[in-house]
């Protein structure tokens, strides 16, 4: 159980508070609602690239890291498909440098060359660090255009290639920021020891001047319905085959997401799910095999993927897969079965509010999914989902002519 | 409406004070295992970990310590590896291992109200596994193969290595894993090393979480008894361990788009005097984001995502490495800018404003790291390993707070000469 307060400021930001008196520290976390999904499909990787202009000054503070450091604080941030998140956790009694360096930041940035310049190179080696010099690194980058051939998924958070990255002009930044960062498009969220009324003090404060802006959105384009397999064979210097099945499911705020989070728990989550035991296990097919779903605000994926075992042919792999799915489809998972899965979304849900900083992101996360006290009421709609329920999502889902298969080959050598 | 703030002026700080931290309390089984406890936090769930100190260490069979404490999972003479998972799983409880050169870990995760269901599953697995031949190949045939893919990875690889160069193959810290190491585990061996080690004598148990009035009760009832006593064995010791890797060493990666470069030296643990003093100077360099390293390398010269310095704390000794992973194609220039920030450190003082920077964020960040009882119960289990007490971290705080320039540029004048560094490239230069 989350406790907290929310206020909304007129020029529309977001404030939610928690109270935790028991922690000297305090954590103050942004969320905007602008993601991946919001890029122009010609330049890409910019929402990624941007979070990390954001540390480059500010308007009026030159340097970002510096006093929050100063002040004791420490601070990170990511950017998805859908959200760019900041956080920072510092002693409570500092908490004013906080809002004095975010509200800076959403006023305006210091836009210097440099900065841009630097950064394009930061992210360029973060791009080669986690998706190119990686066995398996380009999964990504393969299965999102494979899956989708219209809604902006198709790319990945770092963007479709190096070049977007390296084609960002000082323009392309300010038209971005003056979209997208402002008060009426962010969450904030403030947890710890503080008090709910002097919070509000400080966000009219801090962020009360700073001019509402966004534009009206204009909606995704929606992806259609798949109506046949696709599928990609590559090859990589690689020392094992793996495969990838992506297929067409619900988004996070569909109701029938529960069901969906449930359905890939049983197939592989732990070492008594279905997968480990049967393909793993049993038939000693593959190294790793693991189901879950992408979580997305709009349609999302929900992927099985493994890792197989040398000799292993990849027909046989993919066909015990096949026969997995066809049991979920086929017949209901049982009572003890869903009682367990059930049971481990409780537990994780309470091992998760232990952190400051997950309950302070967890709040602004349920507010940008229009209910802010879905912190405390999901467990309920997990708790609601029957045998049946699985049954249908997975014969919905779990169709050939909705799946993209990435066969991802050892090359020969 | 409230007055227009001055944005140009940080708001003004309050440096953080005295730092209480909650101590653990040590009970003891029936059988006199000691038992630490943190009672803290608001959700009523609990960590039990069981620890276990590594007793032995074949370079031969290297892989073993390790294999036999991550399949205590895989079969029992009463249960069978699913059977044993879906009894912790039904009650939405975790089980973990943890395994590094100087123990090893058992771990449940529950909530309170499964404890008594879960507990008797964790005392099968520790004092009655019997490594299944089936779910051995299983297990040599899967690891094999992941660490082949490890291979692949220049960080991984110059994350192993390095340990090789700097402790060498007969060393625990420094036994570089090859895939054909898995060959050599044995099931005979496994249940014999599991009969000598997983024994009431040997285990040490930390509990953190919201405890409860029959949280001991359900602890001894499982694990209080005498029927797991064992013989005791003697304690690992390297200290007369010495050897001397190469200087420097490049491994080629012919394709690689970055280079992984390692730097460092083999050197103390948290129970020498300088540690804390090393801790505020690795810091300047490369502990926080804010470090030379990273405002050099990458926020100047953007040649990487990533670089950073870290002091290890080991139970028999550590070491202080410098890591990042950079273009292939400026390699040589990252090491050289690597090598001016350790000079610099040698050659002139840290400025106030920059020390002082360093003190606050190394004070925010031990508070932050004090958050939860599992925070606590990590911080418990760290002196505990170096038999340290509770004084430890206060003087860590007081070395903090009063440390001058020049005792920064004394010890990287005694610990950083460049005739000690050892370093790696994994990659392309």
């Amino acid at each position: 159980m989350i406790d907290f307060k929310s206020h909304t400021l007129s020029n529309g930001l977001k404030v939610i508070v928690h109270e935790d008196h028991s922690t000297p520290l305090v954590n103050v976390n942004i969320l905007y609602k602008v993601g991946a999904r919001d890029e122009d499909p010609s330049k890409t990787g910019f929402a990624h690239l941007f979070e990390h202009l954001m540390f480059g000054g500010s308007v009026n503070i030159p340097d970002y890291d510096g006093p929050l450091q100063v002040a004791g604080g420490d601070n990170n941030a990511f950017t998805n498909n859908d959200i760019t998140n900041y956080y920072e956790t510092l002693p409570a009694t500092n908490i004013e440098t906080a809002f004095w360096l975010e509200s800076d930041r959403m006023m305006s940035l210091a836009f210097t060359d440099k900065s841009l310049e630097v950064q394009r190179s930061v992210v360029i080696e973060e791009f080669k660090q986690r998706y190119l010099n990686q066995p398996y690194g380009d999964v990504w980058l393969l299965l999102r255009p494979l899956a989708y051939k219209v809604h902006p998924y198709q790319w990945a958070t770092i963007g479709k290639e190096v070049a977007h990255i390296e084609n960002a002009t000082m323009d392309d930044v300010k038209e971005f920021f003056f979209r997208f960062y402002c008060p009426d498009n962010a969450i904030m969220t403030v947890a710890g020891n503080v008090n709910s009324e002097n919070v509000f003090e400080l966000a009219e404060k801090w962020f009360g001047e700073i001019k509402r802006k966004i534009a009206p959105r204009v909606p995704y384009k929606a992806e259609p319905v798949q109506t046949e397999a696709r599928s990609l064979t590559v090859e990589r210097d690689i020392p094992f085959d793996s495969i990838y099945m992506a297929y067409h499911c619900c988004s996070r705020l569909d109701p029938e997401f529960y069901a969906v989070d449930l359905l890939t728990d049983i197939l592989s989550r732990g070492r008594s799910s279905r997968l480990y035991n049967s393909l793993l296990k049993e038939k000693k097919l593959f190294t790793e095999i693991n189901a879950y779903q992408t979580s997305d605000f709009d349609k999302s994926l929900l992927i099985i993927e493994g890792k197989l075992v040398k000799g292993v042919s990849m027909e046989q792999a993919e066909a015990a897969i096949r026969e997995e799915i066809k049991k979920v489809t086929d017949a209901l998972v049982s009572d003890d079965e869903l009682q367990k899965v059930k049971n481990k979304v409780e537990s994780t849900i309470e091992f998760s509010e232990m952190d400051l900083s997950s309950r302070s992101l967890n709040l602004a996360f349920a507010e940008y999914m229009g209910d802010v006290n879905l912190v405390n009421t999901e467990i309920k709609l997990y708790q609601k989902v029957s045998r049946e329920e699985i049954r249908e999502q997975a014969a919905k889902i779990f169709k050939e002519q909705n799946c993209s298969t990435l066969y991802y080959l050892a090359k020969k050598k | 409406m409230s007055t227009q703030p001055d944005r140009t002026t940080q708001p003004s700080l309050i440096e953080i004070g005295a730092v209480e931290i909650q101590e653990a309390v040590q009970m003891k089984l029936d059988n006199g295992i000691p038992v630490y406890t943190i009672n803290s936090g608001f959700q009523d769930l609990i960590k039990v970990e069981f620890l276990f100190l590594n007793r032995s260490f074949d370079p031969a069979n290297a892989l073993l310590h390790s294999a036999a404490n991550r399949m205590l999972s895989e079969g029992t003479a009463k249960h069978t590896a699913q059977q044993l998972a879906d009894g912790v799983d039904y009650y939405g409880a975790f089980y973990e291992t943890e395994e590094n050169a100087d123990y090893c870990t058992v771990n449940l995760y529950t909530l309170n109200k499964h404890l008594e269901s879960t507990l008797p599953f964790l005392r099968e697995m520790i004092t009655e596994a019997v490594y299944p031949e089936s779910e051995l190949g299983i297990y040599k045939q899967n690891n094999k193969q992941r660490l082949m893919v490890e291979n692949e990875k220049v960080g991984s690889v110059a994350r192993r290595k390095f340990n090789e160069i700097l402790f060498g193959n007969e060393h625990p810290y420094g036994y570089y894993s090859k895939p054909e190491d898995f060959d050599k585990l044995n099931r005979t061996v496994l249940q014999n090393y599991q009969k000598r080690q997983y024994v009431s004598n040997h285990c040490v148990i930390i509990v953190s979480g919201l405890i409860n009035a029959n949280t001991l009760e359900l602890l001894n009832k499982n694990f209080g008894d005498k029927n797991w006593s064992g013989g005791t064995e003697a304690k690992i010791s390297t200290s007369s361990m010495k050897y001397t890797g190469d200087k420097k060493q490049y491994i080629e990666k012919e394709d690689a788009l970055q280079s992984a470069i390692r730097i460092g030296r083999r050197l103390f643990n948290r129970n020498h005097p300088d540690y804390p003093g090393m801790a505020v100077l690795n810091t300047v360099l490369g502990g926080y984001f804010g470090s030379r390293l990273m405002s050099n390398i990458r926020e100047d010269k953007g040649y990487t995502y990533g670089i950073g310095s870290a002091l290890v704390s080991m139970k028999q000794e550590g070491y202080f490495f410098i890591s990042t992973e950079v273009g292939a194609d400026v390699t040589l220039p990252a090491l050289t800018e690597i090598y001016k920030e350790i000079d610099l450190l040698k050659k002139e003082p840290v400025q106030e404003e920059e020390l002082s920077m360093v003190r606050n964020y190394m004070r925010g960040s031990f508070v932050k790291g004090l958050e939860s009882a599992f925070h606590l119960a990590d911080r418990f289990r760290s002196l505990h390993l170096h038999g340290l007490d509770y004084d430890y971290y206060q003087r860590y705080l007081e070395k903090v707070r009063t440390i001058q320039a020049e005792e920064i540029m004394e010890l990287a004048n005694k610990y950083l000469d460049s005739s000690v560094f050892h370093e790696l490239v994994v990659g392309r230069k």
